[in-house]
């Protein structure tokens, strides 16, 4: 069986068409070839936090699809109630959840679409769209305050 | 079998994902939402194939897998046939005690759009059904060939407008009712098929956990809306999922062995079909007045079908 990897060269960085891969072509690539998500053994990956894996290049978790974005979420940590909603709806893998606490956006792989915001059931957000050039520190001194009752939507 | 647990949401977002992001689905597309779900209901070694499909392109755009298990890149109609012939094999590895790992427990699922699952790949899931294989097969429902640019399936409902079935000043858009392939695959005897939505992620979490627990063929039909097709702001899905719950054009339930049939969701307040056609551009031309027969059509069938269902449920047969 084709092992695509054999090709592979070990400058894997964020994109391996930007480090140069050198990858087969369509025209030379067999039926019943593989991709390797991880280097090495991956028998127990479930287990393992993003963090704790050795994702090969083939995974697209080291590609980034950043520059999809328009807007970005942001995430104001002194509002959130960990609540997880943004986790499980988030499409893209993008919300940084560890010991039911919700730390972060993944920004290398969140798409900017807004459903995290959408779900969010915090009064204020804990998450709102900024334009993507806008700075964190700015973004969050703006927050709005807690809206009242009638004033909602 | 290590199902994850599921109490609340809290336990459930300890799992580590298992289907990573930057792959290209669009933003907001709820095909991901779907497969992460899955993913993360259980703890097992899991065997996955998907049809040709938005979810398939985007997921495996060469040299990138999105995947952490693994996954078989297959034709548009032939994830059933695909992962049932992977399971069949695994079955008879183990008996011989071939395995790397013997004793370590493993899930078979396949993954189809409506466009392989209602149509093209129609007779190889059915064929897959009928052979009792132990797998699960999940339809990510968007009501449209999307992957190909928004062709009609037999899963489009009637009157939503589609690239070869437009909506215009001769047309309402498609004319035909869609297919009901919960019925269908209930009718093969699959001892578990049930249709479940994202934005109720409980209800969908333990419907996967049972199809995966459960020895045999189980299908389950998944509304996915398709932020691009059904015209919608992709900020929206949730949205529009909840919408297609509390209108009851998705209704949710399962139906056991084929017969006993449970009802899994019942909104407080059943929302008019026009709040959920009116959230998505695929059904604007609806509003016009010569064609808003078609809504009092869609209501009609909707209200039909629920009546069907719940007088079923109470049957207990
Ligand atoms: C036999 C065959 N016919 C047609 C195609 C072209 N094709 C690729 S994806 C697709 C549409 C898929 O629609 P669906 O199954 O509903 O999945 P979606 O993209 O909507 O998720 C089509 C027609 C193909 N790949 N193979
Ligand atoms: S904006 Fe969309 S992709 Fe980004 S974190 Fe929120 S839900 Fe995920
Ligand atoms: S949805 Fe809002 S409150 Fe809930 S975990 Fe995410 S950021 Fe926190
Ligand atoms: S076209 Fe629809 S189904 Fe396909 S990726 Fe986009 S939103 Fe998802
Ligand atoms: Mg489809």
């Amino acid at each position: 069986m084709q092992d695509l990897k054999l090709r592979a060269n070990d400058n894997r960085g964020l994109s391996q068409l930007e480090a140069g891969f050198d990858l087969l072509g369509w025209h030379e690539i067999t039926q019943g070839s593989i991709l390797h998500s991880f280097d090495g053994d991956a028998t127990n990956i479930v287990n393992l936090k993003a963090e704790e894996r050795t994702y090969s290049g083939y995974n697209s978790y080291t590609a980034t699809v950043a520059s999809w974005r328009v807007d970005k979420p942001v995430f104001n940590i002194d509002v959130c109630i960990d609540c997880q909603n943004c986790w499980v709806w988030c499409p893209d893998s993008s919300i940084i959840s560890r010991d039911k606490q919700m730390l972060g956006i993944d920004y290398d792989h969140c798409k900017g679409c807004g459903v995290c915001v959408e779900v969010c059931p915090t009064n204020p957000k804990s998450l709102l769209m900024f334009a993507e050039q806008r700075e964190l520190g700015e973004a969050l001194s703006q927050w709005p305050e807690k809206k009242k009752k009638e004033e909602k939507n | 079998m290590a199902i994850t647990s599921i109490k609340n949401l809290k336990e459930f977002s300890t799992n580590n994902d298992r289907f990573e992001g930057a792959h290209t689905l669009c933003p907001g597309c709820a095909h991901s939402m779907i497969v992460r779900e899955l993913m993360n209901c259980t703890d097992d070694n899991l065997v996955i194939s998907a049809n040709t499909g938005c979810l398939e392109v985007s997921t495996a755009v060469y040299p990138f897998t999105s995947w952490d298990t693994s996954w078989i890149h297959i034709g548009f109609e032939n994830a059933a046939t695909a992962v049932t012939g992977a399971e069949a094999m695994h079955k008879v590895r183990k008996r011989k005690g071939t395995l790397p790992d013997n004793d370590a427990p493993v899930k078979f699922v396949a993954f189809g759009g409506d466009g392989s699952t209602y149509d093209i790949g129609f007779q190889w899931l059915s064929g897959a059904m009928e052979r009792g294989h132990d797998f699960t097969y999940i339809c990510l429902d968007n009501e449209n060939y999307a992957n190909t640019g928004g062709q009609r399936s037999s899963a489009t409902p009637i009157g939503a407008t589609t690239s070869t079935a437009q909506a215009g000043s001769h047309s309402y858009g498609k004319k035909e009712k869609k297919k009901d392939i919960v019925a269908i695959m209930a009718a093969h005897g699959a001892p578990y098929v049930a249709q479940l939505a994202p934005n109720k992620w409980k209800s969908m979490a333990k419907g996967f956990q049972k199809a995966l627990e459960i020895e045999g063929p189980c299908f389950i039909n998944t509304v996915s809306p398709c932020t691009t097709e059904w015209r919608f702001d992709p900020k929206d899905t949730i949205l529009l999922t909840d919408l297609a719950t509390e209108s009851l054009m998705f209704p949710i339930y399962e139906i056991l062995d084929g017969h006993e049939l449970n009802i899994l969701y019942r909104p407080k307040n059943v929302l008019p079909v026009e709040d959920y056609l009116g959230a998505q551009g695929r059904y604007k031309h609806l509003f016009k007045p010569e064609n808003k027969h078609v809504i009092e059509q869609i209501q009609g069938d909707i209200d039909k079908n629920w009546e069907m269902l719940q007088r079923r449920e109470e049957a207990r047969i």
